[in-house]
């Protein structure tokens, strides 16, 4: 730096600092802006639907927005809560929270498992290749009918469909996992001394568990989907089933209702997956999370 | 895979008519020498010699195709109980912090927690990373983790110590640093080091002996000399010792040829 230089960039920081400052100030704005915003854009829906629900068009017998056919917002509102009320969302919930949770544990153990062990051993790896291919094929919901036969209408037969999806995704990701572990890594340890079974919970289970958690968050929404879906198609509880009861009745309002828990819910779960996975993907550089 | 094999404790390492064939070409063939316990011997040559390959062959990770290698006056089949190896690229355990892989070694031959980690920490101290017990690797730098390599390599105190190019992508002062400390901590250990370098003053200013080898495939030694400089050696200061120059440029009139050799060859392809 020189001597004419030390007067000029004064005014030069003064004037960045001030241009950061407005970003700064501009930032913070938009924290307030955009949530503002979203309840605004929220608010004109539900109002415009509301409203829409209420007048005719010159002289018409229904609404312009047939409140048979598309509920109103107060009517879903006043369902909902009333189904707070009566217990009707907690005992629900809960049977969805549950076939979703086990079908994920389920199939979660068994794909981590048999992944594992084809991966350590080419000769099972290459026999059960085309089965594996070949039932990863068919879309899962297909086997719900099998599944309604074998384990009845309760939870036990969603809980096996959410396993069957859910197995398919670990089972490829720890597959891999394993499969293309550092090499570098994997012959340090070998040096360092490890033994198979070392070598499998030092080195491979990290190695796949970094694949494994990198698709949690799909896993969970399939474990989901597959509850939701399977207790539409057959039960006697759940959201799914709520969703599919108010379908027979052509009650609207009941569907939406059911509609407005089960996004609630999904985006709850999903909240809670991805703290997960920031805690547990703990040592991973951030840019790659 | 019989890892249960016990230590010799014995740093001698021999190489008899080693040859090491892929399913075409030979890599190495008939390379033959004998190192002595506590010996630093730097192995130098052009690209592709199969430099790393011999280290490979001493840490049991590969299996000559002819010829015999002994560590310990035993001949390896296996994983080499009696070697460490640190390796040219980041070979740290991501997912484990500095401590976690540091006390990997003492765990894995069977040493208790307690135990293992109170000594992963002194060698963090020997390192100069105390204080960064906890980062992971991601959270350090080159150097950083150069260090922590060399004291999970070292912790293990094995008679016969494995370096690839450990330092090749550290900046030059960094570097100097490194090789400085490694000379130090390797004395403190008394371990042989069987050190890979492309880089010619690094071989003579930290080893005992340089052996050159020919231009691959099918290379074979050079040359193989000792580096006659006193010890211990400052290895900044020790390229402007006296004899220096003439070991230097013995050894690059030899890589030189092959170095030409492969450039020779690979125009005419």
């Amino acid at each position: 730096m020189n001597a004419t230089g030390t007067t000029e960039p004064a005014s030069v920081a003064r004037a960045t600092s001030t241009a950061s400052e407005l970003a700064v100030l501009r930032k913070h704005r938009q924290r307030w802006l955009i949530p503002l915003t979203q309840v605004l854009v929220l608010a004109v829906f539900l109002g415009a639907w509301e409203w829409l629900s209420r007048v005719h068009f010159a002289g018409a017998a229904k609404p312009i927005v047939d409140p048979f056919l598309w509920s109103r917002p107060s009517k879903i509102a006043a369902r909902v809560i009333e189904w707070l009320a009566d217990g009707t969302i907690a005992n629900n919930v809960f049977v969805t929270l549950l076939e979703a949770a086990a079908g994920f544990v389920f199939g979660t153990v068994l794909g981590v498992l048999i992944g594992f062990v084809l991966a350590l051993s080419d000769f099972w790896s290459r026999v059960f290749n085309p089965f594996i291919t070949a039932l990863n094929s068919i879309p899962a919901l297909v086997f719900a009918p099998i599944f309604f036969v074998i384990f009845g209408l309760g939870v036990e037969s969603k809980i096996a469909i959410g396993s069957l999806v859910v197995f398919f995704l670990t089972f490829w990701n720890a597959y891999q996992g394993v499969r293309e572990v550092n090499r570098d890594v994997y012959r340090n340890a070998q040096t360092l001394g490890a033994t198979r079974g070392q070598m499998a919970w030092h080195v491979l289970l990290p190695s796949a568990l970094s694949w494994i958690l990198s698709s949690l968050r799909t896993a969970v929404g399939f474990a989901m989907v597959a509850a939701i879906v399977g207790e539409y198609l057959g039960s006697t509880s759940g959201l799914g089933y709520i969703i599919a009861q108010s379908e027979g009745a052509f009650d609207q309002t009941g569907m939406m209702a059911g509609l407005v828990v089960l996004s609630a819910f999904v985006v709850t779960v999903a909240g809670v997956v991805a703290w997960l996975e920031r805690r547990l993907l703990k040592w991973k550089p951030p840019s790659s999370i | 895979m019989a890892t249960s094999l016990q230590r010799t404790g014995d740093g001698r390492v021999r190489l008899e008519s080693v040859g090491i064939r892929y399913d075409e070409f030979d890599a190495v063939r008939e390379i033959s020498f004998d190192v002595p316990a506590g010996q630093f011997v730097s192995l130098v040559g052009p690209t592709g010699c199969g430099k790393s390959s011999l280290l490979n062959l001493v840490a049991g990770l590969m299996m000559p195709t002819t010829g015999r290698v002994s560590s310990g006056g035993r001949e390896v089949t296996t994983i080499n109980p009696d070697s460490s190896y640190m390796f040219q690229a980041d070979a740290l355990l991501p997912w484990k912090s500095a401590l976690s892989n540091v006390m990997l070694g003492p765990l894995l031959r069977g040493m208790p927690r307690k135990e293992a980690e109170a000594s992963a920490r002194e060698w963090l101290e020997r390192v100069g990373l105390l204080g960064f017990e906890h980062r992971y690797t991601h959270q350090l730098s080159g150097g950083q983790k150069k260090r922590v390599a060399m004291a999970q390599a070292l912790i293990n105190q094995p008679p016969i110590l494995l370096m690839d190019e450990p330092f090749s992508a550290l900046d030059a002062q960094t570097r100097a640093r490194m090789e400085q400390e490694l000379l130090t901590l390797c004395k403190s250990v008394g371990a042989t080091v069987l050190f890979v370098t492309h880089d010619l003053e690094e071989a003579i200013a930290l080893s005992d002996r340089v052996i050159l080898l020919t231009a691959g495939p099918s290379s074979t030694i050079k040359s193989d000399g000792l580096v006659d400089l006193p010890k211990p050696r400052n290895v900044v200061e020790a390229r402007f010792m006296p004899g220096f120059a003439a070991i230097y440029e013995h050894l690059w009139d030899g890589l030189k040829e092959e170095v030409n050799r492969v450039y020779e060859r690979n125009r005419h392809d």
